[in-house]
């Protein structure tokens, strides 16, 4: 019985604890365990190699042209460095460039702003649109000396940025709206909302896409024309609002009653029970799918594509049909998923930092 | 308050005041609904006039006209004599085909991926959770493009084809594997679907018996035995033949075989591995939502671990699995539409293409949505049938 005075018991056995333990626990705990392990562990040396080899080693980095390219083999980065302002930038007029670099700068910051809490104050409204102003003024121009560039010629990684932070800003009060809307006790606003609400989201946003571009210039008057790109936008918008809508109507469920009952006691109008009791409550329920629909947004802005928008998925398209560079598309998809990855994935992490953040007010 | 029941009794007369809510709830319901009337009587009538002065005339009677246009594959017959109301069938038909595979293989390789997720082996958890995190963060357009591309830039001509099994071609004019050719066919099909009417009503059977003696009824193995022996047999009483129809390269091409084209084969590929990591985070959410004490339960009930599974566990992980499977079916349903971006003839290309040929844009668009729109529901109907039978009866 000595094992019950502390520190004279026999220590475990060296295979149980350890590195050497962690192994058998972790990696061999059962004979399909291990089967598992050495088949991942097979795939592993073959994938690694193949790629490092693919990346690194066979690719010429001195190579300028597409025939020295096609000679080595591997990932041919000549084409990135001679193709990375087509397709970051689009068509956008090559010396004024740094115009939509720092038009994406400025979002980019922006939207990290956004994420930190000490923000989260009035004032950030305000930076919100100070923002979208500075970058209106830096894509367009035609004021403070800068020269005019119509939209046609906008592209690359600041257009998709433009159409999901836009499309976000302008879909979340109206996916709140209707979300307050389908929850109304009156009959006639709540069936417009269900309506809406289930027709957008029973219907891809390629088909809202090829509405706004075919059906959207026979709904306005004669004469009146918006153009292809604000298009895109209101599908977009059109199309993320109602997503937004069932997210919040997510929260607002989950609110208990007794709030409700407990506004109603106060004497609060419908708008002041919203705005000061039930939305605080529900939208920080919310948060973290919500950052989920950005994130969808943001990879939807792709489709953008099919109705000919030069955004960053169409600019790669675009640098791989130059005649000289023809079949690089891997590389070029390779190039703009990661920017895709980087975006998404930061945005992901922090949605869980956020998620974990919240949850502990719930665990006093 | 204290005179409700007063005027409950009293014959009820509206008192048209603004402080009264629910006059005011009516004036808000007839100014909305009257802004929104007037917002689409405002569309229609433009719209209308719009048509008028481009001298397009309305209705569907277009879908009878001869469709005048190729389209790459289709399970059905189609010429491009035929009209455009049989091209727009060939295109739903593309559509439900991609999707009802991908749907089955999306569920298979996401519960694989997500089981594997929870996987207690270190390095079988971090390999899936890695495909997840890449595959969700990379729009499904792109990943459609990218495969695209493989398939026709980086795979070979069919003269060099590649072939990872006997009779299996990979070369950039698609996937070719060998399949079953035969008046036998018929037969076996008509066996495989007496054999699943089969085990369902031994299953039934089985259900019942065990609810009322307790004794339990191999079904797993009774299903299998059935599933390989009835259509077996309708093949041998037929006594049709039944050869394998190989792949052969003849001049440009192969014939012969199961042939899957370069963009069907993208598009599922592009389908799959996208929803399929979806499906895995679903999958694991299901399963750790089943609180740790129901597996020490079932355990203590001396249940095998396959039981526990299949008895305790499950049922209880399905109940909230089931609701944002949902969606990710949907979701993969609606996703098969980014097909028009790499040339596989779903109901959005061809319905694109008609809408082109002769300018019936709203007819177009509208016959997308309504497809899309039947389809969502059947599905929301199943799964919604499927949840409520599944769900669990509480006290």
């Amino acid at each position: 019985m000595d094992s019950a005075i502390p520190g004279t018991g026999r220590q475990p056995p060296r295979t149980e604890t350890g590195p050497l333990g962690w192994i058998r626990s972790r990696l061999f705990s059962s004979p399909l365990n291990a089967i598992l392990t050495i088949l991942a562990l097979w795939l592993l040396l073959m994938a690694i190699p193949a790629l490092i080899d693919y990346l690194l080693v066979k690719p010429d980095f001195a190579a300028t042209t597409a025939a020295q390219c096609r000679e080595t083999g591997g990932y041919c980065w000549a084409f990135i460095r001679e193709k990375h302002r087509l397709i970051l930038f689009g068509i956008y007029p090559y010396d004024e460039q740094w115009r939509p670099l720092l038009a994406s700068v400025i979002l980019v910051v922006v939207i990290v702003c956004s994420c930190i809490r000490w923000f989260w104050k009035p004032f950030l409204g305000l930076l919100w649109v100070a923002a979208l102003v500075a970058v209106g003024i830096l894509m367009w121009g035609g004021i403070l000396g800068l020269s005019y560039v119509e939209n046609s010629r906008w592209g690359g990684l600041p257009l998709t940025l433009i159409l999901s932070t836009f499309g976000i800003a302008f879909a979340f009060p109206f996916g709140l709206l209707l979300a307050l809307g389908r929850r109304s006790h009156m009959p006639g606003v709540k069936a417009v909302c269900v309506v809406y609400i289930e027709l957008i989201r029973g219907v891809p946003l390629v088909s809202l896409l090829f509405m706004s571009s075919v059906m959207l210039p026979l709904f306005l008057p004669e004469g009146f024309s918006i153009d292809k790109l604000l298009r895109a936008q209101i599908a977009i918008i059109l199309f993320a609002a109602a997503y937004v809508a069932e997210t919040v109507r997510g929260g607002l469920q989950a609110i208990p009653k007794g709030q409700y009952e407990g506004a109603d006691s106060l004497g609060l109008s419908y708008w002041q029970q919203m705005r000061k009791i039930i939305l605080p409550q529900a939208l920080k329920i919310v948060i973290p799918p919500l950052v989920g629909i950005f994130i969808s947004l943001f990879k939807d802005t792709s489709l953008v594509v099919i109705i000919g928008i030069f955004d960053l998925t169409q600019a790669a398209k675009a640098a791989v049909s130059d005649a000289v560079w023809r079949g690089f598309s891997t590389e070029s998809y390779l190039f703009i998923s990661v920017i895709y990855f980087i975006f998404c994935f930061s945005i992901s992490r922090y949605s869980l930092s956020l998620e974990r953040q919240l949850d502990q007010g719930q665990h006093r | 308050m204290t005179d409700h029941t007063s005027r409950a009794r009293a014959p009820r007369r509206r008192r048209w005041s603004w402080n009264d809510p629910a006059t005011r709830a009516l004036i808000y319901q007839v100014l909305i609904l009257g802004l929104v009337g007037l917002g689409v009587w405002y569309l229609a009538s433009n719209t209308l006039h719009n048509l008028a002065a481009r001298n397009i005339s309305t209705g569907f009677a277009f879908l009878h006209e001869e469709a005048g246009f190729a389209i790459g594959e289709s399970m059905v017959e189609y010429s491009p004599a035929d009209t455009y109301g049989h091209a727009v069938v060939v295109g739903l038909l593309n559509t439900l085909r991609v999707s009802v595979i991908g749907v089955i293989a999306a569920t298979l390789f996401g519960t694989l991926l997500g089981i594997s997720r929870l996987s207690k082996n270190w390095l079988i958890s971090r390999l899936a959770g890695l495909y997840i995190e890449v595959m969700r963060n990379i729009p499904l357009l792109l990943q459609l493009l990218f495969w695209y591309a493989v398939i026709t830039e980086l795979m070979p001509g069919p003269r060099q084809a590649l072939s990872p099994l006997p009779d299996v071609y990979l070369s950039n004019r698609g996937l070719k594997i060998p399949w079953l050719k035969g008046d036998a066919m018929d037969w076996i099909f008509g066996g495989l679907a007496l054999a699943i009417i089969l085990i369902v009503l031994v299953a039934h059977w089985a259900r019942r018996r065990q609810d009322a003696t307790g004794r339990i009824f191999p079904l797993v193995r009774v299903a299998i035995a059935l599933l390989v022996a009835v259509p077996a047999l309708a093949w041998f009483l037929s006594g049709g033949t039944l050869e394998l129809d190989r792949p052969e390269l003849k001049g440009f091409n192969f014939q012969g075989g199961l042939n899957m084209s370069p963009e069907f084969a993208a598009l599922l590929a592009g389908l799959v591995i996208y929803t399929s990591a979806f499906v895995g985070e679903v999958v694991r959410s299901g399963i750790q939502a089943v609180n740790q004490g129901q597996w020490e339960a079932a355990s203590s009930l001396g249940l095998s671990r396959r039981r526990m599974l299949r008895l305790v566990i499950l049922p209880q992980a399905m109940r909230v699995i089931i609701p944002p499977m949902t969606s990710q079916y949907l979701n993969l349903t609606k996703n098969s539409s980014l097909a028009v971006a790499i040339g596989y003839p779903d109901i959005v290309a061809v319905t694109n293409t008609i809408l082109n040929q002769t300018g019936q844009a709203i007819e177009g668009i509208m016959i997308i949505m309504a497809a899309y729109l039947v389809v969502s529901l059947s599905i929301s109907v199943f799964m919604n049938w499927y949840n409520k039978r599944i769900a669990l009866v509480e006290r």
